[in-house]
This record gives structure tokens, sequence and C-alpha cells, in this order.
């Protein structure tokens, strides 16, 4: 029998969850989870919804950076304008999820905790550096987005561990981020490839630091060094995008199934690789 | 099993119900409120079938339980008329034939409202990227995009 509980505090989570004697899942918006209940792949004793719990909806300022609450909507996120023009890359990732009334729920801490390969907005917020502070009955940690998915479907987390909040740092001077995603259509898809990059560019244009984050080639999302190492020292020229495009491709290991085969995905995490950079690139050379 | 007990305002009625916890806001609005005019197309977010407004947000009804609604006002397509008076967008969508069997009606019709609520301009493009979540199977979509661009120049007009 499914059990609810709506807690209004991190420590009465906490305790519900840690005290949990069957299954429990953790709620934000829900677009994952529920669709998981109602076709009986997930089986669930107990649900324990975070929305009542102050703070961990909505998006603040902090240290020059921003705090995003773990369960605030993809809607509540694309109408932040200070966010937009701060982190334009997680924002249009985090956008790509769903429909409209899919962005109305689907939450940060949701795309990531479900931990599909092809999550949308986690190869995003891995390039943006974020990080997310988990509490758990061992009190609170704060840790990177790439350590909290280990494989497609689980988390680092303990059963009594859930985020309350994901951090942005703040932004040097000349730097921008991009997500882009390829889908066989224009709207309402899974990614095939998705191809986060974050970039600072000295004065005259050059890369100064770089990270390049891969979704839905590998079971989890991939930082491939290799491929900022290719950005930085160089403005983006050929050299810098024949080097990313390589290093990108080097790091598929890709399913091979209806929307894409190994070939097709490995080519494909090249050049959406190749156009996030070009997009940050631009992006960061106009501030 | 226990069942909760929620409160929340649907088309402006305070209205409180009791349910078990699995239950959808959609199978709470349709089988005990008996506001049958949201449907059940995909129960998987994919159809749009079933959009309704939770405090002027547009969602999915089968994505959400319906004691997650404890606290918040619901508008459903039951809402949208005044009495005998359609809404603008329920008179265009039938002078542009906009509907067949009308299974997705109400579900666009809600969406469409929640569109030119936040943005009363919208072009072609804006309008059908923002209803790509509402799925029509027979009508297609270029009579329906036409009917929200012509109930939006009307309310402009208005």
């Amino acid at each position: 029998m499914l059990e609810y509980a709506a807690p209004s505090t991190v420590e009465e989570a906490v305790r519900i969850l840690a005290g949990a004697s069957g299954v429990a899942k953790v709620l934000s918006g829900g677009t994952d989870l529920l669709v998981q209940l109602r076709s009986g792949r997930a089986r669930l004793d107990l649900i324990v919804d975070t929305k009542k719990i102050p703070g961990i909806s909505g998006i603040r300022r902090q240290d020059g950076g921003f705090v995003i609450g773990a369960a605030t909507p993809g809607a509540v996120i694309g109408e932040c304008e200070a966010l937009r023009q701060a982190w334009p890359g997680v924002v249009e990732a985090a956008n790509l999820i769903g429909s409209t009334q899919v962005q109305g729920r689907a939450s940060l801490a949701g795309n990531l905790c479900n931990a599909s390969p092809a999550a949308d907005s986690v190869p995003a917020l891995i390039a943006a550096r974020a990080t997310c502070v988990v509490v758990g009955a061992n009190g609170r940690r704060q840790v990177p987005a790439e350590s909290i998915v280990i494989g497609p479907g689980r988390t680092s987390l303990g059963p009594d561990e859930f985020i309350i909040e994901f951090h942005l740092p703040s932004r040097p001077p000349r730097s921008a981020d991009a997500y882009l995603r390829f889908i066989p259509r224009t709207e309402m898809d899974i990614a095939v490839v998705g191809a986060g990059v974050s970039v600072t560019l000295d004065g005259r244009g050059v890369c100064t630091d770089a990270r390049v984050v891969l979704g839905a080639v590998a079971p989890t999302a991939v930082v491939v060094a290799e491929a900022a190492s290719a950005l930085i020292g160089r403005p983006l020229d050929t050299t810098a995008l024949a080097g990313l495009d390589q290093a990108a491709r080097r790091a598929c290991k890709p399913i091979d199934d209806k929307r894409g085969t190994i070939a097709y995905r490995t080519k494909v995490a090249g050049v959406m690789a190749r156009r996030a950079a070009t997009i940050a690139f631009e992006r960061a050379g106009e501030r | 099993m226990s069942k909760h007990h929620v409160s929340t305002v649907i088309n402006g009625e305070p209205t409180e119900f009791l349910c078990e916890p699995q239950l959808t806001l959609l199978d709470v609005l349709r089988d005990q409120i008996q506001l049958t005019g949201s449907k059940e197309g995909c129960s998987s977010g994919d159809c749009g079938a079933c959009s309704v407004t939770v405090d002027g947000r547009l969602v999915c009804s089968c994505l959400m339980l319906a004691v997650e609604a404890d606290g918040h006002a619901i508008e459903t397509i039951e809402g949208m008329a005044r009495g005998h008076d359609l809404h603008p967008l329920q008179r265009k969508f039938l002078e542009h034939a906009a509907l067949q069997c009308g299974f997705c009606t109400p579900g666009l019709l809600v969406a469409a409202k929640a569109l030119l609520d936040r943005n009363p301009t919208p072009t072609e493009t804006a309008a059908r990227y923002w209803l790509a979540g509402n799925l029509c199977r027979c009508t297609g979509y270029d009579k329906v995009i036409r009917a929200v661009l012509d109930a939006a120049a009307e309310l402009r007009g208005a």
C-alpha cells in the first residue's frame, strides 16, 4: 500500500526517509516518477513530497552566483532573466525537458536523480560546475553534480538522502555556456546526443577555461577533459574545433538503438560539441 | 490505506475531497468530482489531453498526484466558459473547425488559454512550440493554430 508524506522541514523529511520500511522515493515535480508509478515500473511503499520544504523551489543570488531550489519547475527557471543572462546553457537545457505542461512541474533534481543517460539538464549542469547540496541523516554535504549519477537509473545518494538545492558559481567576465541536443524532430523527444559547453575567454578571444560534457553517449554524462584541452589556449579556430570533435567522438560509448546507431551517435557527438562550443564562444565574446 | 484530506479551489469554488495517495489529480477530477472535461489520453504526460492549470501554471493532471493539489488553485476546461458564453478561444475553435473527434480539444483550449494569459501577442512559431505537448490525431494542427491566433487578435481588440 502506497503512503504519501509531505514534510515541511528538511529534518522531518530525512527522518521519514531514514525510517521508511519499504521502498521510498523522493518526489519533486513527479514528471518521471508518476509515469514509473503508473506503468508499474516503480513499486513504491512511500512517496516523500519535498515541495512543502521552504526554499526548495525558487531561485536566489548568492556570492555572485545562483542557488536554484531542487524542485524549482523548468518554467520558473526559464522566466528568471538574471539566470538566463548568466547561465544561458543551463537554462536552455532545463527548458528542453518535455512540453510546456512538463515544464510546469519538472525540476533539476528530478532530471538528475531520475538518472537517465539522456537527461538534458545534466550535461549543462556539469559543464557549469554546478554543485548539489545533499541532506541526509548524517547532515548536509555539497558535492559536484557529476558525482550523483552512477549508472542508468542509479544514484550515489543514500536512501535517507535527497538534494535540496543546486549552486551555480559566479562568472568571470567573458564567460558563457551553451547546450545543444540532437533529436530527430523539433520538440518533445529524448536526446540522441546532448552537448554542454562552458567557456571563459580573455580580451583577445582566447579560451582560458572550458568544460565539455556529453549526454546520451554513455551510461552517464561524460566530462570530456581532452575536449576542454583542445579549446583552452586558442581562439575557436579550425584546429580547436577539429581537436574538440575528435576528443568528443573518442569519449563516446553509446548504445545502438532505433534512435541512433553507435557510429551515428559518435559522429553526431562531435558535431554537437562543435556547434555548442561555437554558440558558447559567441555568447562569451559578446560580454 | 490511509486517505488524505485535500483542500483546493477548483474553477473558483473551494473544493475538498478525500483521496488515496496513488490517485492522480486527473483521476479525482474525473471520477470523484465529475469534472470529465479533462481527458485521459496517454497517462504519461505525452498527449496533453488532461491539461489543467495549477496556480496559473499549465500542467498535465495525469502527472500530478491528487494530494499534491492541497492548498492550490486548479482551473479546468469546465471553468472556461461563463455560463452559456463561450470563451473567445472556444468560439474560434468552432469557427475554424479546429476539432473533429474533440478528445484533445479541452486540453488544447486550456493550454491555449494559458499561453494567451501570459503572452497576448504570440507569433505562430511561439504558439506551435507552446502547444507541442498537445497531440491531435485527426484535425491536424493548422486549424488549431489559426483559431488560437484569431482568438488572440480578438482578445487584444476587446
